[in-house]
């Protein structure tokens, strides 16, 4: 593909699928003509040079496209005759139109993919197909599902988007908070798909990490004052921003407290200070969702300001995981907690603060015993913790990193 | 868009038959003022609408193997106890979700009518 075509389906996708919707409200044929439209510009643009405007070219041979369709459907119809031609004779909307319409074409179609009628992960293939333009093979690919289980899957909430009568369409004032929040917990689904894989090795999780924050960034431009993605937006920065820094050299896991901070991405750590210190998020009643997110990005925030892992500020953290555990108590809050009072109290306070807590399925909260056990001494007791860990841990640099930890404890394999 | 509206099971709200007649009258308060709201919108109409026999009084036909056979009681795997159902004409689903918070909250389930065009 063209340098030039990568950059306007990077960029323009989401806004041409819009622009095409909102005039033919007919999703299943719009994105089969945007497919065809790039691919014959890969083919021509090469031969014969790049149009001057080439979302404007890639819209007008989508457009023809859809009408071409239509006018297929409409012959063994009949009857839909002159809706075509109606169609044909509306002028095109200009790419460059500054006005709001394109803008709030966007994100009716965020809104529309984020449907609540439509699986969650469903949700999150379509925003990262149809808003971003990710293809369906990437999509798969970041998702560690086999292509076609996931075109299928895309394909079937397209469908149900069509036949089920899903409107492309931004709700009452009223309500839109709440599908914002439901858009926000789907980037923030394939975020986490991305920074904490559960399984397989780590491939093109990365990827999908920053495709998530690409799509939060994009929706928050639409609505820059909601505060549920504005918190958002400066968690899954501050937790990208970490991101070379989260393996070494061969693939290994290495911990917040060994990672090499130079490594962390430092635009990326300001510009989520800097979200943070917004209006909409400091003194006022927040959703219990938004505050959920500013905690967790409080939390990270502390650690990317502490120029050292010993200079944390876990006295800190702690309180901000008390706040959130009032805010919406979960198991996993609760283990960072526990984690958070033995650095700041020691590895006793924390085993206190772990006892009782399970998280079914989890290696996590062994393998956090493990560790607070080696550190008291109790090392049998901090083997027999490792090795449930290993049993229930399905992610390979985990395990890696889990039984190095062993073989360090236990050096004669006992 | 057509859409099926089948009111499939109770939910969290006791029988119908096990209601005092006053809850009873507020249920079917409900059950007007949808009717109502149904009205007042644009592009909505019901089409059909009607209360169902109790699951006792259903009658199941299936045929397998080129075999008929005729028994008692509902189809179970599909539906325990569906009470009613609406078929409603309206522009797109949110129209029907947001109209169907005005009947009391019964467990629902929402279909497309195909469009043959």
């Amino acid at each position: 593909m063209p340098p030039e075509l990568d950059q306007v389906v990077r960029e323009e996708w989401g806004r041409l699928v819009a622009l095409l919707l909102a005039h033919f409200r007919r999703l299943d044929l719009v994105e089969d003509a945007l497919g065809d439209a790039v691919e014959a510009a890969a083919r021509q643009w090469p031969r014969d040079g790049t149009p001057a405007n080439p979302a404007g070219w890639l819209q007008t041979v989508a457009r023809r496209r859809v009408v071409d369709r239509l006018r297929a459907e409409a012959m063994a119809q009949r009857r839909h005759a002159l809706v075509v031609t109606d169609l044909e004779r509306r002028p095109p909307r200009a790419m460059a139109d500054p006005g709001d319409l394109v803008e709030d074409d966007l994100l009716r179609l965020v809104l529309m993919c984020t449907h609540p009628a439509l699986a969650p992960e469903s949700a999150s293939a379509l925003a990262l197909r149809l808003v971003l333009g990710v293809s369906t093979h990437d999509i798969a690919a970041l998702f560690l599902v086999p292509e076609p289980t996931m075109a299928a899957r895309i394909t079937r909430a397209k469908k149900k988007i069509v036949t089920a009568g899903i409107p492309f369409a931004v709700p009452d004032l009223a309500v839109l908070p709440d599908r914002l929040a439901s858009v926000a917990q789907t980037a923030y689904l394939a975020f986490t798909a991305g920074y904490a894989p559960a399984s397989g090795p780590d491939l093109l999780r990365t990827a999908l990490a920053g495709e998530a924050v690409r799509l939060v960034r994009t929706v928050r431009a639409l609505r820059p004052e909601d505060p549920t993605l504005t918190a958002l937006l400066a968690l899954m920065l501050l937790q990208h921003s970490r991101r070379d820094a989260r393996l070494d050299d061969e693939g290994r896991l290495v911990l917040l407290d060994e990672q090499d901070r130079d490594r962390w991405h430092r635009d990326e750590i300001e510009e989520a200070g800097r979200l943070l210190a917004s209006p909409g998020l400091l003194g006022v009643p927040l959703p219990e969702q938004a505050a959920g997110y500013l905690l967790q990005a409080l939390v990270a925030a502390e650690h990317a300001a502490a120029p050292t892992s010993a200079q944390t500020r876990w006295d800190r953290i702690v309180i901000l995981y008390d706040q959130l555990l009032e805010v919406s108590p979960s198991p996993p809050a609760r283990l960072a907690r526990a984690v958070a009072v033995a650095e700041a109290h020691g590895p006793r306070a924390g085993l206190a603060a772990l006892d009782g807590l399970e998280v079914p399925g989890s290696h996590r909260v062994a393998a956090v015993r493990a560790e607070l056990l080696a550190r008291v001494g109790e090392v049998p007791a901090a083997l027999e913790q490792l090795d449930t860990a290993l049993a229930a841990c399905g992610n390979d640099t985990e395990r890696a990193h889990l039984r190095r930890r062993r073989a360090e404890l236990a050096p004669t394999g006992g | 868009m057509k859409y099926l509206v089948l009111l499939m099971a109770d939910g969290e709200l006791p029988a119908w038959s096990t209601l005092s007649e006053e809850e009873q009258q507020a249920g079917m308060r409900q059950f007007e003022d949808f009717d109502a709201a149904c009205r007042d919108r644009d592009g909505v109409e019901i089409l059909a609408a009607e209360a169902l026999g109790a699951a006792d009084t259903a009658t199941t036909v299936r045929t397998r193997g080129g075999e008929r056979t005729v028994t008692d009681g509902p189809y179970a795997e599909a539906v325990e106890q569906l009470g009613g159902f609406y078929l409603l004409q309206a522009p797109d689903l949110d129209v029907v979700l947001e109209l169907l918070t005005v009947l009391p909250p019964y467990d629902i389930q929402v279909s497309p009518v195909v469009d043959p065009y």
